[in-house]
């Protein structure tokens, strides 16, 4: 529906800029903020960048749950300078939208009126400190997946954004790869919150890709444009990959029986995730919508007098100064 | 007087160092995780990277200071033990810091009057008899200026700005004044450390801080309250409010709950 929507916008721009843009593209070139571009451009880029933008932020919360019940002081520290990363990561995103022509006022106000929707991940709980560890490992792990291609992305703020955040996110997989690894070779009981950790989060995070291939409906001219640079199903692929020999390393038994290795494809099989489960909580039904998107409004809300009191505060001086030096 | 659960039988001097080192380890430890509350919830994604990043020198300082804390008395617990095995009572921190943080205007002027005290207070370690100390103020120090600036140019910038913002720090003040008397107040502890020339007496960073705090107070368009009641009993341990608890309920629950687990 949506491809749709942006092929007939692509198709009402002047066909031969059209072709120019898209060779410059297909030559590697990056497109820059001054550059023109199809209007269809902006608006995928500026919905992209954008929730990417809100996964970061909403992504906060649920490791903010455990900050102040991290169990050391070095473990506080970790997750705590870990929670800040994505706080940074969400500044840089929106300073890339922003060179789109939309402001983070605006964005933020389509997160709260649900215009705009932010990764699935973040309405599932944290429920004990091994989700501190499986978040690390499993969403920073897919996170990764997802944008070390979109280093190569075809806009140049967003690529850039990007290699920054890359390197983060692969220091943040580690770490939680690293708790979890200490927590199981501890007590049964830590085993245990490892185990449940990867059991609740496993097919939420092969949901991170998005649909099936067979059922996404804006991947071609997202790839065509460089916007998008994999398919979702090589990406879960990929992942699946990857994450299979990690959690045999863990001692941790990935909760899907259909699970195996494929000799001829040279991948692993495995079970697709609930993809009613995935519309549910995309559609506003996942465990904690309610909470994540309550918990941002309510922190923009209550935070309205300081932003309006730094703005006024910064009048009242310039008008001082102008005062005084008449 | 409650010894903190000292191991064995120190001396005068090492009691006194240990009771030292933990009202700066546990002011740092209390107002870092109090800071650490605001993860997220900012009111702009700037404030938020602020808080969380004075929140992080706050734990750091405190892991150092706790460090030193049982080397002094050669204890066989960690710097971990100390901030997750011990009760409120064997807390030594400033109740100013364990009062609940309310909103964004209340959190940064408690802030600001800890970091007044904090910079000539860390200046002053910095030249510590004892190296150790001196060394972990001289850290401290750069950190703690940095959270000055921003603590006291929000402070300016929320009292002057808009008229319900105004009001807002007004209620702040009023609220938090009473707990900054506490910084002052000379006990047996610190005229010990001030005899064997570890550290000044807190009274004597009383005029820095009127100072500080003056100047900023009148740039921020608040009235600098005239009561000079102090609550007090934080430092001492002898009376934490009931907020302690409940922070240290939260802080230690996996530590109380598993014991002898490391993470
Ligand atoms: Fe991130
Ligand atoms: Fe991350």
């Amino acid at each position: 529906m949506y491809a749709q929507l942006v092929k007939s916008e692509a198709s009402a721009e002047d066909p031969i800029r059209l072709a120019e843009f898209q060779a410059r593209i297909d030559r590697g070139e990056k497109i820059e903020p001054k550059d023109w571009m199809p209007a269809g451009y902006r608006k995928t880029l500026i919905r992209q960048i954008g929730q990417h933008a809100h996964s970061e932020i909403v992504g906060q919360l649920p490791e903010g749950n455990w900050i102040t019940r991290a169990p050391t002081l070095e473990r506080k520290a970790n997750l705590l300078a870990k929670v800040q990363d994505e706080a940074g990561h969400g500044l840089y995103l929106y300073c890339a939208a922003e060179t789109l022509g939309v402001s983070r006022d605006e964005l933020f106000e389509m997160l709260h009126n649900g215009k705009m929707k932010y990764s699935s991940i973040f309405n599932y709980p944290t429920l004990t400190w091994a989700d501190m560890g499986a978040v690390g490992w499993l969403v920073d792990g897919a996170a990764i997946m997802n944008q070390v291609p979109l280093q190569r992305t075809s806009y140049g703020p967003y690529a850039r954004a990007m290699v920054r955040i890359c390197k983060e996110e692969s220091f943040h997989q580690r770490q939680g790869y690293h708790l979890l690894l200490h927590m199981m070779k501890g007590s049964e009981a830590q085993q245990r919150m490892c185990q449940d950790a990867l059991n609740r989060m496993w097919f939420p995070a092969l949901m991170m890709f998005g649909p099936s291939d067979k059922d996404s409906v804006h991947s071609a001219q997202s790839m065509a444009w460089k916007i998008k640079m994999n398919t979702n199903d090589e990406l879960r692929q990929k992942f699946v990959d990857e994450t299979v020999r990690q959690a045999e390393f863990l001692g941790l038994q990935i909760p899907d029986d259909a699970l195996r290795w494929n000799e001829s494809t040279g991948h692993y099989d495995f079970s697709e995730p609930d993809w009613d489960e995935f519309h549910d909580v995309i559609s506003g039904n996942g465990p904690c919508n309610h909470e994540r998107l309550e918990a941002r409004k309510s922190a923009w809300n209550d935070g309205a007098w300081v932003r309006e009191a730094r703005m006024a505060h910064a009048m009242k001086n310039s008008e001082r100064r102008l005062a005084a030096a008449e | 007087m409650a010894t903190s659960g000292i191991t064995r039988s120190a001396t005068v001097s090492e009691t006194a160092v240990f009771e030292f080192l933990l009202r700066q380890g546990d002011n740092a430890l209390v107002l870092g995780h109090r800071l650490s509350e605001w993860c997220g919830v900012g009111p702009a994604l700037e404030e938020d990277i602020a808080l969380a990043n004075t929140a992080l020198d706050l734990i750091g300082q405190a892991k150092m200071w706790l460090e030193s804390a049982v080397g002094e008395i050669d204890d066989s617990r960690s710097a971990n033990d100390l901030a997750y095995l011990r009760d409120a009572w064997d807390f030594r921190n400033l109740l100013l810091v364990e009062v609940p943080n309310g909103d964004f205007g209340q959190t940064l002027l408690r802030e600001f009057f800890f970091d007044a005290f904090q910079l000539p207070w860390l200046n002053a370690l910095s030249q510590s008899s004892n190296q150790r100390i001196a060394d972990i103020a001289a850290k401290a120090f750069k950190e703690a200026s940095y959270h000055l600036e921003r603590s006291a140019e929000t402070v300016i910038a929320l009292g002057d700005g808009t008229e319900q913002s105004h009001q807002r720090m007004s209620r702040a003040l009023d609220y938090l004044w009473p707990y900054t008397g506490e910084m002052f107040v000379d006990d047996a502890i610190d005229t010990h450390i001030e005899s064997v020339g570890i550290a000044p007496l807190p009274s004597s960073m009383r005029q820095a801080w009127n100072q500080t705090v003056d100047s900023v107070l009148s740039q921020a368009q608040l009235a600098r309250p005239q009561s000079t009641f102090a609550h007090s009993g934080g430092r001492t341990g002898f009376r934490h409010t009931e907020h302690l608890g409940h922070l240290l309920a939260q802080m230690q629950v996996l530590q109380r709950s598993y014991p002898g687990a490391t993470w």
